[in-house]
């Protein structure tokens, strides 16, 4: 009795197991993202603002470069050259100390209200005062908050003048002008949104210039709108119908927080997603082998590298420092772990940069490094520690390389870590080596050409932290010559000035640079004139149809 | 942290809550604590998170004082608990909005994943657990322990990228990670926040689906986690009623087995059962992190480690504490309903 009964139990549940598979099972629509919305998984958790005057992180640029006007951008065909985007023209004076630019006009914000001169010059004032991050970009050219709206001021409503305070190369002026941090607010908006702060000894001023509300607002007049940020969720752009030039060819574009790579493939490939951002090699090579799908690639501004703190008595021997850039198996790790997201590269001006020099001199050759080592009195090699953000590729090379210097004796232990926690540390000057990635602050040469050379104040309480200044490195012979590169008018020759410190600093220097990184994207075969531009703030998604 | 009067003593109703809300105070001042100092110890720099990789040196001066960073560190201590006593758990780096707004968007999300996670785990394990109760030691019995087993001692996210790869990857049975498609998240307006009970409420049936079709597979692996427990649980307090006196009493009263285990038994059982699946409700609330991760499901746990990624501290203060009061509160009501429902926990 009771054996007939337990079973017709059993049976109760094994049906209702089973009709929950049906469920899961029933009829599905192929996913497929909207006609008129292009979807990407994107890995955009370095996103800490959305305000241009704060903004300056590579996903943030993404985005406001997309949603943002500036007075002039970079030409995304010669990356040597720029041309207008506000601007109709412009002029510099011949003491190169003031520039004149003519807007475009009947211009217009995505909120209607007309662009003027007023609206650039106050979007220059507010990002002097607010004086965030990216604002140096534009204070080295002189401005203070108290001479601001002076400099950059607008003459009459189509025409604005910005005032330098050195006679500065006019290359090196306009790129700083293409930086995100130049990007044009509109004015009537932002202050319908400002919040009243408390003046203190470091901000002198009685409101906040919007920046609170823009962080996550939007007050641009790019080619799309943004609609939403949510962190680590989603960004929302939508399209700007007041957009002067050719209008965006979607209605919206989606940005999916997305980590992983192979998630985003999986996503990528059910069409969950129209393009996936973050592909690691092993993805990319299944994404190019799918028939639905394609993929593009372009060659980005950031270079990987390794450096050795000075600190270190031992790896301030210059022997040591050259011993270290013949320790690395640079082919292999062109050939294995940076396959199709990297190209070696062992200068520090990235190739499509003013002034980049293509030159890799050194390949993995242990007995010169041990003849290097043995001059610097370490026949047996030493024991020392790098440290690594925990992600890929970066754990990979770091590997790579521990076992490429163990060959000559030099005893690596890798301290893998969260790159926050990883930036605290080198910015304290406690590492012995680091191993990270940097990308110029504005697309021109001078950015990595100061950040490798100035030091002008060695001691552990600098103002001035540059990456020479973190492995606490002095090389005042190119600092010099960085800093007179900044003068010469004629591009040419700025060019091969740069050239020219590249070249000493391949010599002698505690840097080893490996390879300048490949931005690769996978996407689903129907989206039309996706591409990748030189660097975040130019990949450009209105052209994009499907 | 589960307060229970000891077997037998009397414990009059207002004592206990006494004495559980003596507890509760000072599990929550820990749980300030301990989440404060870790905060403090892990060598991320605050200011340098907000700041950013390139911000110049009296940028970060600034933030620093702003933050009290520059103080020591039992003030800042102070400065925490003040601000936090009174309700506010500061503004998020990460989100830019007050934390307390954050966790109201997100925490519905992880509420209605563990609700149908429960509901699922309730209906698989409390049947799977009388089973194997009354067939102890059988085929079943052994079945039953096994899938416990496996519940235990498998990674949950080890089984959810598994399941990903077959039910989503492989079968195209579910959805995308997520919590609902693009296609309607922006058409579509939640009003509880509970995306299956808001547009069965608007008879949007089909967006009723597209949920269905997100929560469905982070529900059931959270569900078999509480199934294994929960059947566990049901098999030993079921095979404790067997025993009884009363159970033989029925049956020789000739009551058809059914009456006796599903009708006597269980109903017996059920009191302590409410209690095992109220915590583990509350466990599957705070305990979901990794699912969240694996399946982007935009909740607490969600929002909690891309804060820690972060170095955003007020975001994971505030979210710790919320998650510590939900346990806090679910344990309370737990205890009150078994106290209400069991006369014997009153009783001399």
């Amino acid at each position: 009795m009771m054996m007939t009964k337990m079973n017709r139990g059993f049976r109760a549940l094994s049906a209702g197991v089973a009709l929950s598979l049906l469920l899961m099972a029933a009829p599905n629509a192929y996913a497929a993202t909207p006609k008129d919305t292009l979807v990407e998984g994107f890995a955009f958790d370095d996103i800490l603002s959305m305000d241009p005057a704060e903004a300056y992180e590579l996903s943030a640029a993404e985005i406001t470069g997309n949603t943002y006007s500036l007075l002039v951008r970079l030409d995304i065909d010669d990356t040597s050259k720029i041309k207008g985007d506000l601007a109709e023209s412009w002029s510099v004076s011949d003491d190169h100390l003031t520039y004149t630019f003519k807007l475009k006009p009947g211009l217009k914000f995505a909120s209607g209200n007309p662009i003027t001169a007023e609206d650039v010059a106050w979007s220059f004032e507010r990002v002097v005062k607010l004086n965030k991050s990216p604002a140096f970009i534009l204070t080295q050219f002189g401005l203070t908050g108290d001479n601001v709206t002076e400099k950059a001021k607008a003459t009459d409503a189509n025409t604005f003048t910005f005032t330098v305070d050195k006679p500065y190369a006019p290359s090196f002026v306009l790129n700083c002008l293409t930086a995100t941090v130049a990007e044009v607010v509109d004015k009537k908006l932002v202050l319908q949104h400002v919040k009243p702060a408390t003046p203190t000894a470091d901000y002198k001023y009685d409101n906040d210039f919007g920046n609170s509300w823009l962080k996550t607002g939007f007050a641009g007049s790019g080619p799309f709108k943004l609609r939403e940020w949510r962190a680590n969720e989603a960004v929302v752009l939508e399209r700007n119908d007041n957009y002067y030039g050719e209008k965006a060819k979607l209605n919206r574009v989606i940005y999916r927080f997305m980590k992983e790579s192979s998630a985003q493939r999986l996503a990528l490939e059910n069409g969950d997603i129209d393009i996936a951002r973050n592909l690691s090699p092993t993805d990319l090579q299944a994404v190019e082998k799918n028939a639905q799908l394609a993929s593009t690639s372009a060659p980005k501004g950031t270079i990987y590298y390794m450096s050795l703190n000075q600190k270190n008595a031992n790896l301030a021997k210059p022997e040591v420092q050259q011993a270290f850039k013949y320790l690395v198996d640079y082919d292999a790790i062109g050939k294995t772990l940076i396959k199709g997201i990297g190209e070696i590269h062992q200068t520090f001006e990235p190739k499509g940069m003013l002034g980049s020099l293509d030159e890799n001199p050194f390949k993995l050759d242990v007995a010169k490094a041990k003849e290097l080592l043995a001059k610097a009195g370490l026949p047996n090699g030493f024991s020392i520690t790098m440290d690594v953000r925990s992600i890929e590729p970066d754990t990979g090379i770091a590997t790579a390389i521990q076992q490429t210097l163990g060959q000559a004796g030099i005893k690596v232990e890798i301290i893998p870590g969260d790159g926050k926690q990883k930036l605290t540390k080198y910015r304290a000057r406690n590492h012995d080596i680091y191993f990270g990635n940097w990308g110029p602050d504005y697309w021109d040469p001078h950015s990595n050409a100061d950040t490798f050379t100035t030091n002008d104040d060695n001691s552990d309480t600098s103002s001035n932290k540059t990456l020479v200044w973190r492995n606490t490195w002095t090389t005042p012979e190119l600092e010099k010559l960085a800093k007179a590169a900044l003068f010469e008018g004629d591009a040419a020759k700025r060019g091969a000035m740069y050239q020219d410190i590249q070249k000493k600093f391949l010599e002698a220097s505690p840097f080893i640079i490996l390879y300048q990184q490949t931005e690769v994207a996978g996407y689903r075969k129907d989206v039309k004139d996706f591409k990748l531009g030189p660097s975040f703030d130019n990949n450009f998604v209105w052209p994009i149809s499907k | 942290m589960q307060v229970r009067p000891k077997k037998g003593r009397a414990a009059p109703f207002f004592m206990g809550l006494l004495r559980f809300l003596v507890v509760a105070v000072t599990t929550y001042l820990g749980l300030l604590a301990v989440t404060f100092f870790i905060g403090r110890v892990i060598p991320i720099d605050p200011a340098l998170a907000i700041a950013g990789d390139h911000a110049p040196q009296q940028i970060l001066e600034r933030l620093r004082r702003e933050m009290h960073l520059d103080e020591p560190l039992y003030l800042q201590f102070y400065y925490y608990l003040v601000s936090a006593l009174s309700g506010d758990f500061g503004t998020s780096v990460l989100t830019t909005n007050p934390v307390m707004d954050d966790i109201r968007r997100v925490f519905p999300a992880t509420m209605e994943l563990a609700t149908v996670g429960t509901i699922i785990g309730a209906i698989f394990g409390v049947p799977f657990g009388v089973l194997a109760a009354v067939r102890r030691n059988s085929f079943i019995d052994q079945i039953v322990r096994v899938i416990g087993l496996v519940g235990y001692s498998v990674p949950v996210f080890w089984l959810a990228m598994v399941s990903l790869v077959i039910f989503y990857a492989k079968l195209n049975w579910v959805a995308y990670p997520g919590r609902i498609d693009i296609a309607y998240e922006y058409t579509f307006t939640p009003i509880t926040g509970f995306f299956l009970l808001d547009s069965a409420l608007q008879g949007q049936w089909d967006v009723f689906w597209d949920v269905f079709r997100h929560i469905i597979l982070p529900a059931s692996l959270l569900g078999y986690f509480s199934l294994a427990y929960i059947s566990r649980m049901t098999r030993s307090f079921m095979l404790n009623e067997l025993g009884q006196e009363y159970i033989v009493a029925a049956r020789a009263k000739g009551l058809s087995e059914t009456r006796v285990i599903w009708g006597h038994a269980l109903r017996s059982a059920a009191v302590p059962l409410i209690t095992v699946i109220a915590l583990s409700y509350a466990g599957l609330l705070e305990g979901s992190v990794l699912t969240e991760i694996v399946f982007s499901w935009p909740g607490i746990g969600f929002y909690i480690t891309s804060s820690l990624r972060n170095a955003d501290m007020n975001a994971v203060l505030g979210g710790t504490i919320v998650v510590g009061t939900v346990f806090i509160g679910i344990n309370l009501i737990s205890d009150l309903l078994y106290r209400t429902l069991d006369p014997r926990t009153r009783r001399k």
